[in-house]
This record gives structure tokens, C-alpha cells and sequence, in this order.
């Protein structure tokens, strides 16, 4: 297979009640989703996304948000009442139950919020049902489904029954059975919801290690945003049957839609969430390091800094230097910077989540700089940047003013350095 | 206003005679298959020296419930061998295995038919209601009609009257199948009749198993009432000794099914638990041998 989009969902709607249809094209006419209640319960309304092959699809919204009827869609457990599904290149909409089966079989398995295992089969069964049901033999089927329980972690635990297992255990085999079933595509239903805390976030990294793992594209319910924004590489955000807002998690964090998105978020764990490349602010206060410290100590005084960050020739990032530093050598009639460069700057790669940043941050008066793989200085995190994005004060950060370190040396004392060693007076 | 009466008793009664004459052939099959049904079941029960039995018994309660029940059974059973009645409690417990059998193949599929469409839910319940308030006396009359005197009206009127926990029980374990577990099989794409053997059927036991004691328990009540259109067995005893007042015959007759009620009661209750002396031995040996493979 070939195809980019492993699951697509075309203008669904979903209503449910005595006559859905009616409900539907009332809908389609402009009318609201409470006008139209008498007629019956409109769920979902207007779905348009695409999954993209090997992606987590993260689906958010409170409880009756529709976000269970929609994922109920994309596998045929329930019919859209008007739209279209298409799972790895084949519509399922309004194909025959034999037919559907056998996408189901093939394409789409599920994990659902209460596990729902066959409580009077062992583990190894009930991993192995997916595979039952496609016809494949006993012996062949235990073997895979014992290389599935050893991958979820289950080990030693095959032939027991579910309920001699605890919650996140169970969740395990729910999981291991829809891995077994080998279908590129996962429907997960709110399937850490009913898990402690704990339990939930092992779980939550597990789901990341084996999707890198292994390449399946996931869909996942839930109506945890710190869930969504942990696991989405994008997120449908749902509302009252309506999709109102796809994105990635920092556009949804930093960009929401309206309001209700924006009052969704204001909640959410912003430090795991937000990575350093949302919030660094661009360089001011730097010098390549064939300057010389005088250039250094002028940039310093412009912008009245105590330190500025110091680039090699080939704009790479070198360290920084500090104002003393730079007024000895200037004094001495020192001219390389390289000398005094200090290399214990804390560098952070772009992708590094705020939660990490905390840290450093506090034991260092300076910036923290932002570099990337080739090692160039794309930003810099001055402190009072990373608290005002930690304690949301703006959604566009990039308007707070920037204190650097504060110079040490007043300003007279450094013009005056500049001017008493300039070779030719000619800088000043 | 006076003379003025709803022929609804007149008109069953044509109805009856309509059926009697056009369907005859059809109720004489029926009278056959059940006759020889009850014959071959009474006389597997009633040849035997009745040790045979008991031992049998004996055993099944020792697999079912333990060696209590065991004790329970052979004493209960040699109670009923000592007051001279074991001929007839074999009829009888003959005449309520046929007619609960029958009854089970009948409520099950329609429970499950029950519990899968609505439709047949809306249609099935009243009819059930139906059956079970009408007083049983009353189904014996067209019974007599259809089977003449003897032990097939007893067993068809039975089945009427014992059905109905069959059908309810059956529909209200399969409703009650958590949605998502049926879901999952669904989702897995497993088609209807493996959800339902697979998934529905087997989380819906217990409850089914609930039903199946019910009807056996109807079945025995129907007893005495069968006897009264010739079915014999222990039921013939009580109505003899109702019509020549006689208190010891009735006594002893009467223990005999008390002691045939509790023994079937206990058996199938165990039987509805899974939780059986053989049940868990066989899952302990599963296991081992499951454990054996996988090292």
C-alpha cells in the first residue's frame, strides 16, 4: 500500500432518534444542532478529517462531544447517516456486513475504554481473537500472539484469565490483541481513561515506543487534553458533534480557534506541551568570534548586557563570553575571544519540552540557547520568557520584553576602555 | 344488556375442533415422537435395580456439588426407595426430563431470537405472560382433546407452562452481555453467529443456566396436574389419594417429589455456576498443559 492517507472521514454526520435523515438535512440547511432536537440527537456533525499513514490521531472533547460515535464510524460499528469513510483506499460506507467484516479483519482493529476482553479465555485467547477470527490456525496463532504478549509486557501472564489481572495489565492485553490483529490502523476509545494517573502515563509511553515501533496509525479518543497533547501529532479538537479545531498541539495551544478551544487549554500542562523552539526568542546579543572583544564589549554595551552569545566562523555555536572577561582582554590588548569563550553555556535542542528547560534554567543567570542538529543558534530562552510561556501570561510570547543578564560594568567605564585602546579612535 | 355474552369461549372451542379435525395427522406425529420419547427415557430409568441409580446420582452430585450433596442424594433417593414409591418417582422424573428438554429446546432459540430483534421481543413477551398467568388446569383441556388421555398432554402442557423462565432468562442473560465485549467481537469483524456462540452465549450461561433450573423446577410443579389426565408417576399417586383421603399415601408421594425437586434444583444451580469439583479440576489440568506447551 501506497496511499498516504490511511483513513479518511468525508462530511460525516451522525444523528440518532426517530428520523435521523430528516435531522440530517435540516443540519446541512444551516440549522442549529438544539433546533433540530425534536426530530432527534444530532452526534456528529460535519466530520472532515484525514489520517496520515503511520500518524497518532488524537480526538478530543468532553463527554458527548460525539467523539465515540464518530470513531464508532470509521470501523462500521455504527453507519454515518450521511458521509463517506474510506479506510486504506476502500469506502466502507454502505458496503455489505460480509465485506465490512472483512475490513475490520484486515484494515481497522480496536481497544476499548473497559478493555472489554472475553472474561472466560486465557490472555494468550484473547490476544490471539483477532486472529481467530481471520482463520488463522491454532498453532500459528498462539506463536504470534505470544510474541505480542511478550512485546506489551506480558510475559508469564498468557494463560491466565483476565480478571487475575489489574487494570493497566488488562489494558495490556486489549492492546496486545489489537496489535496481533495486524491492521495498520488502531481505534483507541478512551483507552487509558479508566486508569490511575500512574498507570496511565507508563501506558500513554508505551503506546509511543511501540507506535514508533512499529509504524501503525493510531486513532485515540479521549477527553484528557494533557492525553491529547502527550500522545497527538495532531488533534481534532470536538465540540456539541463538531470539529472545531485540527491541529498540532502547539497550534492548538498557541493558536486556538475561539474561545471554547482557548478555555480548553488554559488548563493543560503548557511545560510538557510547549517545546523550546515555540517560545525562544531571536539572538540579540551576539558576536562571531573573529570580532574580537572589542566588538564583543560594544555589543554588550548597546544592549546593555553583561554577556552575549559567541558564533564560530561557520555560525556555529561556541559559548559565551562575559563582561569582565571581555574588559581584561581588551585592557590587556588581547585580541582573541577564543580565549575566554566559556563553554558551559546550556544548549537545548529545538524539540526539548519546557519541563526541561526549568531546571537549567534557574542555575544559570544567562539564556538558555536554542541549537540545532548542525549545532547553529537558532534562539535564545532568556528566564523570563520560559515563565511567562509556563504561566500562559501571553499566547504570543514573542511580544514580552527581553531582559538580558543586566550589565555589571556601567556603560561609562566601558566607553571609556573602548576609547582609551582604540588604535585609531576610529570606533568612536 | 342481560343476554347479551362475548362468545370468546365458544369461539376457542370451534377453533380447537377446527384445528383437531384438520391438523389431526400433525398432533398424532407429535403424540408419537413425545410418547416415544417418555418410553425410551422411563425405561433407561425404570429397568435398572434402583441401586443403579442411585449410584449414578451419587455421582453426578459428587462431580456437580461435592460429597455433602452426594451424602444429601443417596439418602434423599433411599428415603424415597423405602416408602415403595422409586417406580413411580422414575416415571415421573421420566415425564420431567422429556418435558423440560423439550421446553429448553424450545425457550433457548426463542430467547435468543428474543434478545437479538425487537420485534420478536414485542411479540414473544405477552404471549409468555400469556401462558404463564392462564391457570395450568386450563391447557389440559385442549391437550386431553388433541392427545387423548395419557402421558403426551401431560408434557405438552407442561412445556406451555414451563417455557416461559426458559425464553425470559435466556433474552435477559444475552441483553445483559456487557456492549462492549460484544463490540469488540464486532470490531475484530467476527460475524453474528460467532459473537453469539462465542461471546454471547457462553458470558450469558449463568443466567441461561438460571432459566433451565426454572424450567425444571415448573416442570415438577406440573407433575401432579399431569397426573390428573393419566401421565401416572408420582403425580397419579397424590390425585389417588386426594380422591380416597388418604393422608400417608399423599405424605409419601408428595415427599418423593419434594425430594426429586431439591435434588434436580441443587444440580442444576451447580450446573448454572460453572463452579463445579470437575469444572475446576479440568481448568487446573487445561492449564498445566497450556503452561507445559508454552515452555
Amino acid at each position: 500500500m501506497t496511499e498516504t492517507i490511511a483513513v479518511k472521514a468525508d462530511r460525516l454526520y451522525k444523528a440518532f432518534g426517530r428520523r435521523p435523515h430528516e435531522v440530517v438535512k435540516k443540519l446541512k440547511a444551516g440549522a442549529s444542532r438544539d433546533a433540530v432536537s425534536s426530530l432527534g440527537t444530532a452526534a456528529v456533525i460535519d466530520a472532515s478529517f484525514e489520517v496520515r499513514r503511520g500518524e497518532i490521531f488524537v480526538v478530543m472533547g468532553l463527554s458527548g462531544s460525539g467523539k465515540s460515535t464518530l470513531i464508532r464510524m470509521l470501523n462500521g460499528l455504527l453507519d454515518a447517516t450521511s458521509g463517506t469513510v474510506t479506510v486504506a483506499g476502500q469506502s466502507i460506507t454502505g458496503i455489505s456486513a460480509a465485506a465490512l467484516r472483512e475490513v475490520r479483519r484486515k484494515n481497522i482493529s480496536m481497544v476499548f475504554q473497559h478493555f472489554a476482553l472475553l472474561p472466560h479465555r486465557t490472555v494468550i485467547d484473547n490476544v490471539a481473537y483477532g486472529l481467530e477470527v481471520q482463520g488463522i490456525g491454532r498453532e500459528e496463532r498462539l506463536a504470534r500472539a505470544r510474541t505480542i504478549i511478550r512485546l506489551v509486557g506480558l510475559d508469564g501472564w498468557a494463560d491466565s484469565l483476565p480478571s487475575e489481572l489489574s487494570g493497566g495489565m488488562q489494558q495490556r492485553v486489549g492492546l496486545g490483541r489489537a496489535l496481533a490483529a495486524d491492521t495498520d490502523v488502531l481505534l483507541m476509545d478512551e483507552a487509558f481513561s479508566a486508569l490511575d494517573p500512574l498507570i496511565r502515563r507508563e501506558m500513554q509511553e508505551q503506546l509511543i515506543e511501540l507506535q514508533a515501533e512499529l509504524g501503525k496509525t493510531i486513532i485515540f479518543i479521549t477527553h484528557d487534553l494533557n492525553e491529547a497533547m502527550f500522545l497527538g501529532d495532531r488533534i481534532a479538537v470536538m465540540r456539541d458533534g463538531r470539529i472545531v479545531q485540527i491541529g498540532t498541539p502547539e497550534e492548538i495551544l498557541t493558536d486556538p480557534a475561539n474561545d471554547y478551544v482557548a478555555q480548553f487549554v488554559q488548563d493543560v500542562d503548557r511545560a510538557r506541551v510547549l517545546t523550546a523552539a515555540s517560545v525562544m526568542e531571536p539572538v540579540r546579543s551576539v558576536v562571531t568570534i573573529t570580532g574580537g572583544p572589542r566588538a564583543a564589549l560594544r555589543t554588550m554595551r548597546d544592549l546593555q548586557t553583561s554577556a552575549t552569545f559567541v558564533l564560530n566562523r561557520d555560525r556555529s555555536f561556541a559559548g559565551v563570553v562575559r563582561d569582565r572577561d571581555v574588559l581584561g582582554q581588551v585592557k590587556a590588548g588581547e585580541t582573541d575571544l577564543r580565549a575566554i569563550v566559556r563553554t558551559d553555556a546550556i544548549s537545548v535542542s529545538p524539540d526539548t519540552p519546557l519541563v526541561d528547560l526549568v531546571e537549567p534554567s534557574v542555575g544559570s543567570d544567562l539564556a538558555i540557547a536554542v541549537v540545532d542538529e548542525k549545532n547553529r543558534l537558532l534562539g535564545v530562552i532568556p528566564r523570563v520568557t520560559l515563565l511567562a510561556a509556563l504561566g500562559n501570561v501571553s499566547t504570543n510570547t514573542g511580544d514580552l520584553p527581553v531582559i538580558e543578564p543586566p550589565a555589571t560594568i556601567s556603560i561609562s567605564v566601558i566607553t571609556e576602555t573602548l576609547r582609551d585602546t582604540a588604535l585609531e579612535g576610529a570606533d568612536l | 344488556m342481560n343476554d347479551f355474552r362475548l362468545p370468546l369461549g365458544t369461539l376457542v372451542e370451534g377453533f380447537i375442533d377446527y384445528v383437531t379435525e384438520t391438523f389431526g395427522f400433525f398432533f398424532g406425529f407429535i403424540k408419537v415422537v413425545f410418547d416415544g420419547a417418555y418410553e425410551f427415557v422411563d425405561l433407561l430409568l425404570v429397568s435398572p435395580p434402583f441401586w443403579v441409580i442411585v449410584l449414578l446420582a451419587a455421582g453426578l452430585a459428587l462431580a456437580t456439588r461435592g460429597w455433602k450433596f452426594m451424602a444429601g442424594s443417596i439418602v434423599g433417593l433411599l428415603v424415597i426407595v423405602g416408602v415403595d414409591q422409586w417406580e413411580n418417582a422414575m416415571d415421573t422424573l421420566a415425564l420431567v426430563l422429556v418435558a423440560s428438554l423439550l421446553a429448553i429446546a424450545f425457550s433457548v432459540p426463542l430467547g435468543i431470537l428474543a434478545a437479538k430483534s425487537s420485534v420478536a421481543s414485542g411479540i414473544i413477551r405477552p404471549i409468555l405472560d400469556f401462558m404463564q398467568t392462564m391457570p395450568a388446569f386450563v391447557y389440559l383441556i385442549p391437550a386431553l382433546i388433541l392427545f387423548r388421555v395419557g402421558v403426551v398432554p401431560g408434557i405438552v402442557a407442561t412445556i406451555i407452562f414451563a417455557m416461559a423462565p426458559g425464553v425470559r432468562l435466556t433474552e435477559l442473560g444475552i441483553r445483559g452481555v456487557d456492549h462492549e465485549v460484544v463490540e469488540a467481537g464486532a470490531a475484530f469483524g467476527a460475524s453474528p453467529w460467532r459473537i453469539l456462540r462465542q461471546i454471547q452465549l457462553p458470558l450469558a450461561m449463568p443466567t441461561i443456566m438460571a432459566g433451565v433450573n426454572q424450567v425444571i423446577m415448573l416442570s415438577l410443579s406440573m407433575v401432579v396436574i399431569a397426573g390428573m389426565v393419566g401421565a401416572g408417576g408420582l403425580g397419579a399417586q397424590v390425585v389417588a389419594s386426594l380422591n380416597r383421603i388418604d393422608v400417608s399415601l399423599g405424605f409419601e408421594a408428595g415427599l418423593a417429589v419434594v425430594i426429586l425437586a431439591i435434588f434436580l434444583d441443587r444440580l442444576t444451580a451447580a450446573l448454572g455456576t460453572g463452579d463445579t469439583p470437575v469444572g475446576r479440576i479440568l481448568t487446573a489440568r487445561k492449564r498445566r498443559a497450556q503452561q507445559a506447551l508454552a515452555a
